[in-house]
């Protein structure tokens, strides 16, 4: 089974990403900011991370650069999961390590095809 | 008492329900599955409204006998399942390039039956280009007109534009307009769109190196998909793949093709007897 660890500030967020993940057989674990993340991370690395951009106390964007600085940081594929859906974001969010990038609203559909993009599903 | 809110319509009776069968059946072949007859009253609400009537057993009234062909179009229109997305079924498309690559190396003529909204023949234009793979034709049909026009603009919504589609290849082939997308001109360039209808119309001139024709055939009744396979059959040349949606087989359906032993998921077409 794979793990996921969705990473929002919103809880309907968390609660519809978990009981879609769920469905596609992940094992999910949620944090709701940059830096409960990183600590989720460091504790046990998921196999995929769902990334909200705007968060408090660590945004997306600086948990996703921290990540990548650390040692397993380079394993977990991620994908940004976010209202900014502008092509200087999305250029962004690839530049700083992203594997895929889902622009809200998304449905079950859209997940399962870039879980599957990035090989995790 | 139950009062039926104004402006909403109320639901179709059966024989109402079995015209609009018999309607998209005898245009197109396509028979509704059971489990989408439900999505009839939604499909054809809007197209009710629009023409000023209150119920879908009104509608159907206005086409009956061939009273009203271009109505009766659009009806059709509005119940054909036109699912589709991008890269559809992981890795699909680009194993199908390759293979077409490798036996028309040079300029390859594809024909994509039941294209919808153009995902598909998009996903294989992107596919070619990013081989560096010259095109020679790139055939797209479908029997819906709307589906045709939409695939010509070339526009998707960002829901659209998401399902199956990798991130780096939109920012590469489509270009964003508000909260669409739009594909680039050069992609859409290689793609002819024609509006035909493989149960009625010849098809498109030439011989093919290969043919799509992917869940098109899923709801057509047993003797019209021998009759479908056929037509592609007659377009394909010799040694000429035949690529099918994945819960699709000609087993049984055809003695034409056969699964390509070099290529997983294709059928190849067999020689002339
Ligand atoms: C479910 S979509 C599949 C689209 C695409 N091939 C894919 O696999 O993603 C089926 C398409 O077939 C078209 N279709 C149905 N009957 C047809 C017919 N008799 N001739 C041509 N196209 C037809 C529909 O309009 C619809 O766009
Ligand atoms: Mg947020």
């Amino acid at each position: 089974m794979k793990s996921c660890l969705v990473v929002d500030d919103s809880k309907v967020i968390r609660k519809v990403a978990r009981h879609i993940l769920e469905g596609l057989d992940f094992t999910v674990s949620e944090a709701a900011d940059g830096r409960e993340a990183l600590d989720a991370c460091l504790a046990s690395t998921p196999d995929v991370i769902l990334l909200d951009w705007n968060m408090p106390v660590m945004s997306g964007m600086d948990f996703l650069r921290a990540l990548r600085e650390t040692p397993l940081g380079a394993r977990p594929k991620v994908v940004f999961c976010t209202t900014e859906n502008g092509v200087a974001h999305i250029r962004a969010a690839i530049e700083a390590g992203a594997d895929e990038y889902v622009m809200k609203p998304f449905d079950r559909e859209t997940l399962q095809s870039k879980l599957q993009i990035v090989g995790a599903a | 008492m139950t009062a039926v809110p104004s402006g909403d319509t109320p639901y179709a009776t059966p024989i109402t329900l079995t015209a609009l069968a018999s309607l998209l059946e005898s245009r197109t072949g396509q028979r509704i599955a059971p489990n989408r007859a439900w999505r009839i009253d939604t499909a054809l609400k809007p197209l009710a409204a629009e023409n000023g009537l209150g119920s879908i057993d009104e509608l159907v009234g206005h086409v009956r006998g061939g009273s009203n062909p271009a109505l009766a179009d659009r009806i059709v229109d509005a119940l054909l399942n036109q699912e589709t997305s991008f890269f559809r079924d992981a890795g699909a498309i680009e194993a199908a390039a390759e293979a077409i690559a490798s036996i028309a190396p040079g300029t390859p003529r594809i024909w994509c039956a039941g294209c919808a909204t153009g995902q598909e023949p998009l996903s294989l234009a992107i596919a070619f280009a990013e081989r560096g793979g010259a095109l020679a034709d790139l055939i797209a049909t479908d029997v819906s007109a709307a589906a045709i026009a939409r695939a010509r603009a070339g526009r998707f919504t960002q829901f659209e534009i998401q399902r199956g589609l990798p991130i780096r290849r939109m920012l590469r082939w489509f270009e964003q307009d508000g909260d669409d997308w739009v594909a680039q001109a050069e992609l859409v360039r290689r793609i002819v769109w024609r509006r035909s209808n493989l149960v009625v119309d010849a098809a498109p001139g030439g011989r093919f190196d290969a043919v799509f024709c992917r869940n098109v055939l899923f709801y057509l009744a047993p003797e019209m998909r021998t009759r479908v396979l056929d037509l592609i059959a007659g377009s394909l040349r010799p040694g000429g793949l035949l690529m099918l949606g994945a819960g699709e087989t000609v087993i049984g359906q055809s003695g034409r093709f056969v699964p390509s032993k070099r290529f997983r998921g294709l059928y190849e077409l067999l020689p002339a007897r």
